[in-house]
């Protein structure tokens, strides 16, 4: 079965800082991918190379088997690429219900109006329904993280890359966001999750990665991976042979 | 289809008022040429095309982020394509105001293609040196007069309109119709589904970029159109003026600085913006201007106070503080009350 998402032999190096050293990825169709590493471990830029806004130094991103690694961020949203940003990042001047509708319309290609309902429901089912028309800018940061996949989801995406969505939330919010990602992921969504907050991780995951100097020194079933030396290692300085 | 009820709408209570208070302004301003004398229909003239000038340079730096210096180019290239038309090959001046947009647009292309590789910084130089560049060729060009400019051909004059009244009336409203018209194309624009799009790329790129929308192509479709209008009206404003010359045609000053302070006061990236900031620099300059160059001092100290303290300009103070729109631009989601979790606001 070819994956849904390839990165193959993917290296980046921002001067001498080497954030992805040959990394080689791959997220089956339907499957539920979770990475973790420390902070500056290039999470976040494999996100950005996935997605078009990083271009990598050597590698290929493959997408449903077809090469995308020199396709536009936006064309590669039109393919069913979606991301959050771990920063959020919303239209700011513009209302949160705009925000979603201008995602629905340009990243699924469809007409304006031919939106409208789908935003609506999708504003419900993220919990942003009462602040529709208040601007995006003026949200609180857990609204804002909604926003980021409300918006992400309203482009219909096949493969949805969640940045931290989870960091800063309070255990009820994040307990929200996990049935919320779960529901996602039952319709047939695959997603790979970038996060901080292990329990909400592996209560979605079926598979977890670690990243760590730009390399992937650890993945499989997240269980095991997480209670493994390696990640002993690089969260708690103890040695791996200790 | 969808569970949650609901409608969506444009408009809002200000924005009902201000296309009202709009609708009553504009009614009155066609009636200027009964009941302002030549020096206010002169004056307003001037005002629309400043109007029109901002608030083309606002869609273009505003909304698209392409911060040019370099529109003077255009309003330059409007005036001397007008010239060149009527006097070498004798088109009626008002058609050639309508003859300069597409043509302008065209050459805007190859000039897009150059500044377009320059980012930030280098891309306002860029359109500077090639605004520069098209001054140093008008001067070459001697059936237009070279470097010390041309005055339009009397019989030109005289075919536009018969009197000198009736030719300063003529000119007065096409200045209010073209004004009126690149508004309304820029309302039109932003109310439409690009319009949404290029409100997005205002407020962030990399997310519009990863929300599938292309913002290099919708860049390059706003410059040209930018340019369209923009030579428009500089062919427009040098039909008034009656003459032309490399000096003022491309004047850095006149058609890009003024211009940009008054959007940046009025509030750049609001379509009010640049309307607000034409009134107050006419007022500025209708009060100052005798004070010499004391005056330019004063309107460089308005900038800079308006920049610190209200950097989204006059109308982006009220806009924010209020949720004031003048034009209906924003969609408001309005649900219908079967729905519990939802509530109009």
């Amino acid at each position: 079965m070819v994956p849904i998402l390839a990165l193959e032999n993917i290296s980046k190096r921002f001067g001498a800082v080497v954030v992805a050293d040959e990394i080689d990825l791959a997220l089956n169709e339907g499957e539920a991918l979770g990475v973790i590493g420390p902070n500056g471990a290039g999470k976040t830029t494999l996100f950005g190379m996935a997605t078009g806004t990083v271009a990598p130094d050597n590698g290929r991103v493959l997408y449903d088997g077809k090469d995308i690694t020199r396709l536009a961020p936006e064309r590669r949203c039109r393919l069913g690429l979606a991301r959050s940003f771990q920063i959020p990042q919303p239209f700011s001047g513009m209302t949160v219900f705009e925000n979603v509708v201008v995602a629905a319309a340009f990243g699924a290609n469809e007409s304006e109006t031919a939106v409208y309902g789908r935003c609506a429901d999708l504003l419900d089912s993220c919990g942003l329904i009462d602040k529709a028309n208040k601007r995006a800018g003026g949200l609180t940061l857990l609204d804002r993280k909604r926003l980021e996949l409300a918006r992400a989801l309203a482009t219909e995406p096949r493969v949805l890359l969640l940045d931290e969505v989870a960091g800063g939330l309070t255990e009820h919010e994040c307990g929200t966001l996990v049935e919320l990602i779960k529901t996602v992921r039952a319709g047939g969504v695959s997603i790979v999750w970038i996060e901080h907050v292990v329990h909400a991780l592996l209560a979605v995951v079926d598979r977890l990665a670690v990243l760590h100097g730009g390399k992937i020194i650890a993945q499989g079933d997240p269980r095991i991976v997480i209670k493994s030396p390696q990640v002993a290692e690089i969260y708690m300085g103890i040695a791996a042979d200790a | 289809m969808s569970v949650v009820s609901h409608t969506v709408q444009h408009a809002t209570r200000s924005s009902r008022i201000g296309v009202a208070l709009i609708a009553v302004t504009l009614i009155a301003l066609a009636l200027a040429p009964f009941w302002g004398d030549r020096q206010t229909l002169r004056l307003l003239a001037e005002v629309y095309a400043f109007v029109a000038l901002a608030s083309l340079w606002n869609l273009l730096a505003g909304y698209a982020g392409l911060v040019s210096v370099g529109q003077q180019a255009f309003v330059g290239l409007g005036g001397y394509l007008l010239f060149w038309l009527v006097i070498v090959l004798g088109v009626h001046p008002v058609v050639a105001i309508f003859v300069a947009g597409p043509v302008a647009a065209l050459i805007a292309i190859p000039v897009a293609a150059l500044t377009f590789r320059l980012r930030g910084a280098y891309f306002a130089i860029g359109t500077w040196v090639v605004a520069e560049v098209f001054r140093l060729l008008a001067s070459q060009i001697s059936v237009l007069g070279g470097g010390s400019g041309i005055s339009l051909p009397a019989a030109a004059v005289i075919a536009m309109a018969p009197t000198r009244q009736a030719r300063e009336f003529e000119i007065y409203w096409l200045a209010l119709a073209l004004t009126v018209i690149v508004l309304a194309a820029i309302v039109a624009l932003l109310r439409s589904r690009h319009g949404l799009a290029l409100t997005a790329i205002r407020d962030n790129e990399l997310a519009a970029q990863s929300s599938g929308i292309g913002v290099f192509r919708i860049k390059i479709i706003i410059y040209v159109l930018v340019a369209f209008g923009t030579s428009m009206v500089g062919a427009l404003i040098f039909l008034q003026k009656l003459r032309i010359s490399p000096d003022t045609a491309f004047s850095v000053n006149d058609w890009t600085a003024f211009v940009i302070f008054i959007t940046v006061i009025g509030g750049i990236g609001r379509i009010e913006g640049p309307i607000i900031g034409t009134i107050i620099f006419f007022i500025m300059r209708q009060t100052l201007s005798d004070l010499g160059s004391l005056y330019l001092l004063i309107m460089g100290a308005v900038a800079i106070v308006v920049m610190l303290w209200a950097p989204k300009g006059l109308w982006g103070l009220i806009a924010e503080r209020y949720g004031w729109q003048a034009l209906p631009l924003q969609r408001h989601l309005v649900l219908k009350p079967t729905k519990t979790s939802g509530r109009p606001s």
